[in-house]
């Protein structure tokens, strides 16, 4: 057991420090276009110096880092609070689904506009009736003539109005068992078949949005992993690339947290028994998501692959940056109550992350039946 | 960056393990709980196998290893919920060997690596008693320490009163110095932080056994037709207890790491560990008595033991409510400079 950070891992720490300490794009402007804009620009730079796509092969002009490297470039990030980058959907879900299960022609065609930005990702798996249940979906694809006809309706499609690709999950066989009729597609999104509409989160803000497709094309060299095969595919997409995220995840709470103490002083909380108490519960569950985010890399790094107890840290973020936005506004009394305290803004953002990215019920039910072994429901 | 142990340590877990789970049925246990009293025979073998003293320093009689290796051996005493002295011998271990002078090492270390001659560590109060001295019957020496001093006394010149605690699996007593003794040269408290850290191990081993017992009763248990686990009222529980089982795991062993690492956290991830063990011991516990429903109840089944220990550990040294408000003061804005 040794915690602290290896020459090599040191180094690449500080070269990541500083080259972030140069290069850092600032806040984002005002607006949405030109947030997303910005991001874009930022995405551009980290192309430019090597760290888009960090944790790809080298041959698909990743680096290749080390899990550690990754969890270690997560928290640098989160550290010096870089926004995200632009096409964070296609380099997290879209380009490794590509490596892992496409051809060369695919990987030829698509890996290297993801990495540059020049091309967004956005998601197709949500359907109004399909969350949690995602199997059951009924977007259906019909080949005709050599390509592939798509009708139905997606939700929550991040970034869908930016985006050249949609990673799209149909069924193709309405006989098969839900799990087996299953289709996974790369949709180009700039045809007339497909139409968006923003969708308002209760912050007010068109973060998602809702995708119609009647009868929408895709060529059939744009369905990957075979036909039949979406739910193998677009699984890998939901357990790949999250094993450096639970660092990331827990260097961010810890600047909220920061940020926190810092609101604790200024309002003249800091002295008040009660408050005292929940800072310090949550000074140690932020501890302990970093903790057990490293611990559980160290298990992945021993065995080979990711395992479900990766569920953990998801569920526990959401529960901490739940619990901290409450308490900053409970500090911020009848101030709280304003529409444009980023507080009041970040206590309603975070009722989302308890659902988004797996639901913590869902989370439950994965470690319930695979890491503890009890009998499913189903 | 690696949690992993080594292969000697994960060569303890196993070893410590399998000889407590053969020594510590669940019907020895009991036994010795309801009658009170400790395994002499297996606290010899124990003796024997050189575990009492696995931190301390070679010269001294110990083993020489570290806070690391005592977590690991003190999680599997907890799992197995072993009545042994152990925890109390190795408290005041760690009190004399981080704040005792050369001389009072030389005295009382040897002692207690061998466990010829036990240790306990007591937390004064106000009154000038510590209410709550594990094992104080039984040690040869106690420390006593707290805001109103440290002393090292011997227990036939202490004030010793037997408590009944509603731990069955350990003897406890109340004490008072009563003016003899001699005063511990340095700090108690990296010492005493050390014992928070081992009693948040031993508390991460009681909610493990606690889980698996849940498990295992709501894999077999089926009302309505099925077994109980497949309803998520139930599984999400023990979901939940995995949740703060691997954090108590996490926080013990990182507190552990610290102790010889980078000592200068010690202070702060010791009171983490042992408040967030602290709450999940007996969260664990009594959310796996209610999987149990009326059998967890009973005092036929062996859960209650384990509760009953997490509770009682939650006290000791510190409840979470009190290692909370050191955190809050350590990891305030600028805390470095304001605490002595």
């Amino acid at each position: 057991m040794d915690l602290t950070l290896s020459p090599s891992e040191q180094a690449f720490r500080d070269e990541l420090r500083a080259w972030l300490a140069e290069n850092h794009p600032g806040v984002g402007p005002p607006g949405e276009d030109a947030a997303f804009d910005h991001r874009r620009a930022w995405q551009r730079k980290l192309f430019d110096a090597g760290y888009a796509g960090f944790s790809w092969p080298r041959e698909y002009g990743g680096r290749g880092a080390t899990l550690i490297e990754q969890a270690l470039f997560g928290e640098e990030m989160a550290r010096a609070k870089a926004p995200s980058p632009a096409n964070v959907l296609g380099m997290v879900m879209g380009g490794p689904v590509v490596i892992h299960h496409g051809s060369d022609e695919q990987k030829e065609r698509w890996l290297q506009p993801i990495l540059t930005g020049d091309e967004i990702w956005c998601q197709g798996f949500s359907e109004p009736d399909s969350g949690s249940d995602l199997a059951s979906l009924k977007t259906r694809a019909v080949k005709s003539n050599g390509e592939w006809l798509v009708t139905g309706q997606k939700v929550w499609t991040t970034f869908a109005h930016k985006s050249k690709w949609c990673m799209l999950v149909a069924r193709t066989d309405q006989d098969a068992p839900k799990h087996q009729g299953l289709t996974y597609f790369i949709m180009d999104m700039e045809q007339e078949a497909v139409q968006i509409r923003p969708l308002h989160q209760i912050t007010n803000e068109p973060e998602f949005n809702e995708l119609f497709m009647e009868e929408a094309r895709i060529p059939d060299e744009n369905v990957v992993g075979g036909v039949g095969n979406g739910w193998a595919v677009a699984i890998t997409t939901l357990m790949n690339e999250r094993a450096g995220l639970g660092a990331a995840a827990a260097a961010g709470v810890r600047i909220a947290l920061e940020e926190l103490k810092q609101l604790a002083r200024e309002r003249g909380a800091e002295g008040d028994p009660v408050i005292r108490q929940r800072l310090a519960q949550l000074t140690i569950e932020v501890e302990l998501l970093r903790l057990n985010s490293w611990r559980g890399l160290t298990r992945i790094m021993k065995r080979g692959t990711a395992g479900p107890e990766g569920s953990l840290p998801k569920w526990q973020w959401a529960e901490i940056n739940q619990a901290l936005t409450e308490l900053a506004v409970d500090m911020l009394g009848e101030e709280g109550a304003y529409w444009d305290s980023p507080w009041t803004y970040r206590l309603l953002r975070s009722r989302a992350n308890s659902i988004e990215g797996g639901t913590t019920e869902i989370l439950k039910n994965i470690i319930a039946e695979r890491v503890l072994g009890l009998p499913k429901l189903r | 960056m690696n949690f992993a142990f080594s292969d000697d340590q994960q060569a303890i877990k196993r070893t410590a393990r399998d000889l407590l789970a053969d020594r510590f049925k669940m019907d020895a246990v009991r036994g010795l709980a309801e009658a009170g009293g400790y395994d002499d025979a297996a606290w010899s073998e124990l003796c024997e196998l050189g575990w009492p003293g696995i931190f301390i320093d070679e010269e001294l009689g110990g083993q020489g290893l570290g806070a690391v290796e005592l977590v690991i051996l003190i999680e599997e005493l907890g799992y197995a919920l072993a009545p042994l002295p152990f925890l109390s011998n190795a408290a005041a271990g760690l009190v004399i060997a981080a704040g005792g002078s050369d001389e009072q090492k030389e005295r009382w270390l040897p002692g207690i690596a061998s466990g010829a001659a036990r240790g306990t560590v007591g937390v004064l109060g106000p009154d000038g008693a510590a209410a709550l001295v594990p094992d104080a019957d039984s040690a040869h020496v106690i420390v006593l320490c707290g805001h109103e001093g440290r002393t090292i006394v011997e227990r036939s010149a202490a004030d010793v009163e037997v408590v009944k605690t509603m731990d069955h699996t350990r003897r406890y007593a109340r004490v008072r110095a009563n003016g003899a003794g001699q005063a511990l040269e340095g700090e108690h408290l990296p010492g005493l932080s050390r014992a928070c850290v081992a009693l948040a191990a031993e508390l991460t081993g009681i909610a493990q056994r606690a889980m698996e017992l849940a498990v295992e009763h709501a894999r077999e248990r089926k009302q309505f037709d099925r077994p109980i686990g497949a309803y998520q009222a139930v599984s999400h529980r023990c979901a939940q207890m995995l949740m703060e089982v691997e954090g108590a795991r996490s926080a013990s062993y990182y507190a552990a790491w610290t102790a010889e690492a980078e000592p200068e956290t010690l202070a702060l991830a010791a009171s983490m560990a042992k408040a967030y063990a602290s709450d999940a011991g007996w969260r664990v516990c009594t959310s796996a008595l209610q999987v149990h429903g009326g059998i967890g109840f009973t005092w036929e089944h062996d859960l209650h033991f384990f509760l009953k220990r997490a509770r009682v550990d939650g006290l000791l040294y510190g409840s979470a409510q009190q290692h909370r408000e050191i955190v809050a003061e350590l990891s305030a804005p600028q805390a470095a400079a304001g605490v002595g």
